[in-house]
């Protein structure tokens, strides 16, 4: 299956089988490994990225149903060498330990920054509910958030 | 995990869609958001022969007014509905429902339509409708019909759908008042219902009390008869007899179905 789909700006054709899965596809087609596969059951959120500006799941769609669609990868985040806002935050605020949920968590921020730019504590614990982290680091990336909400509306 | 393999139609149309269903029956899974479908696939709980990608098709989607009733299209995605004016001023305890499935991720590509045809019994949206008195409009090689939710669910994850017909839309009547209650019984933040009870307009709906959403008609009754709250919830699992697993013996799922009930009735989200 022949699948055109853009991949943080770039656009990008190939020939696909229809069962690969979009995190596969990004990272063995695309070489973009900052989506991980953790849980594989679409509950931990690691492999999060955006789907036309939205967050989505990558281990649960195919790269067939990305076709036409915009992906953007936390690889696509930074522009010009400057680290994105919510990621300056998350390292000025320590919102990660080892690091593997954090482009998961990244992404699903940036998301939820984008639907909502000013959220309150609450919401942004309940929008971050599809991401799980194993070091339990909630509170520093809670801030994090919080803190790139501020940075992106001064 | 990767699904075994299949073939994939992307449909163009509906009418297209019912092309391919009727070319490939029983052989195909129609899919829209995936979110149901594709973990099946994963697990090889589902292998189809052939996958018809509707989620394309701009006729399926969007949400409009017709009459009294909301005219919700079968692949309008869980947070469009809990994001929208219309559904969240007529029908409030539907847009609630829709932001309680899953979590951000999962309601950005899972769809009412989807929810609603995979039919799992601990599901928010078949209870949601089925307290709400809402139908389905399908549509088959002999033309279009509309089920009531309470004939749509036909067993555990199973619906009256035949295997070439098109779940095409959602009609939802107007919520008759501004009181309605909604309860979901989790272990986690973005799990299932262990029990959920949706409550509006004297009608009252259960979730994963049995293999399909059902109605505790013994306490609408006593509603009906001018009961009062607790009184009619005490009557909520009267005649159920729910599945039993590692999170809930029978006997305590009916308990929680009296409890949440009690809740639903006087107005509680949760």
């Amino acid at each position: 299956m022949q699948i055109e789909l853009t991949v943080n700006g770039v656009p990008r054709s190939g020939e696909v089988e229809p069962r690969l899965l979009l995190v596969h596809y990004l990272r063995e087609r695309c070489g973009l490994r900052a989506a991980n596969v953790g849980c594989d059951t679409t509950s931990c959120g690691a492999c999060t990225v955006l789907v036309n500006g939205r967050s989505v799941k990558s281990c649960t769609m195919l790269a067939v149903q990305a076709a036409g669609q915009e992906i953007t990868t936390a690889e696509g985040l930074a522009a010009g060498g400057e680290m994105h806002p919510v990621q300056q935050a998350f390292r000025q605020e320590h919102g990660l330990q080892c690091g593997f949920c954090t482009p998961g968590m990244v992404m699903a921020a940036t998301g939820l920054l984008a639907e909502n730019p000013h959220p309150t504590e609450t919401e942004v614990r309940e929008g971050l509910e599809g991401n799980f982290c194993r070091c339990t680091g909630y509170h520093n990336i809670v801030r994090a958030v919080l803190a790139a909400a501020e940075t992106m509306s001064a | 995990m990767i699904p075994a393999p299949f073939e994939y139609e992307a449909a163009q149309s509906a009418s297209h869609a019912l092309d391919l269903l009727a070319r490939y029956g029983e052989d195909a899974k129609l899919l829209a958001g995936g979110h149901s479908l594709l973990p099946m696939m994963k697990l090889r709980l589902a292998v189809p022969a052939v996958v018809i990608d509707i989620g394309r098709v701009g006729e399926l989607a969007g949400i409009q007014a017709d009459g009294d009733d909301l005219v919700i299209g079968a692949t309008t995605c869980h947070a469009d509905v809990a994001a929208s004016d219309l559904v969240r001023s007529r029908t409030p305890l539907l847009a609630y429902a829709a932001a309680q499935v899953g979590d951000p991720q999962i309601r950005h590509r899972g769809t009412i339509g989807g929810s609603l045809a995979h039919a799992d019994p601990a599901a928010d949206l078949p209870m949601a409708l089925v307290a709400l008195g809402g139908s389905l409009v399908i549509t088959g090689p002999a033309g279009p019909r509309t089920v009531s939710a309470d004939d749509f669910f036909a067993g555990f994850f199973e619906t009256s759908l035949e295997p070439d017909e098109l779940l095409t839309a959602v009609r939802v009547p107007r919520q008759p008042g501004p009181e309605w209650g909604y309860q979901k019984f989790v272990r986690r933040a973005n799990d299932w219902a262990i029990v959920g009870v949706a409550a509006a307009g004297g009608r009252i709906a259960l979730a994963n009390m049995g293999p399909v959403p059902l109605r505790a008609t013994a306490a609408e009754q006593a509603l009906a008869s001018g009961a009062s709250a607790a009184d009619a919830a005490a009557l909520a699992a009267e005649g159920t007899d729910p599945a039993e697993d590692i999170h809930a013996d029978r006997a305590y799922r009916q308990h929680l179905a009296r409890v949440l009930t009690r809740r639903a009735l006087e107005h509680q989200t949760g």
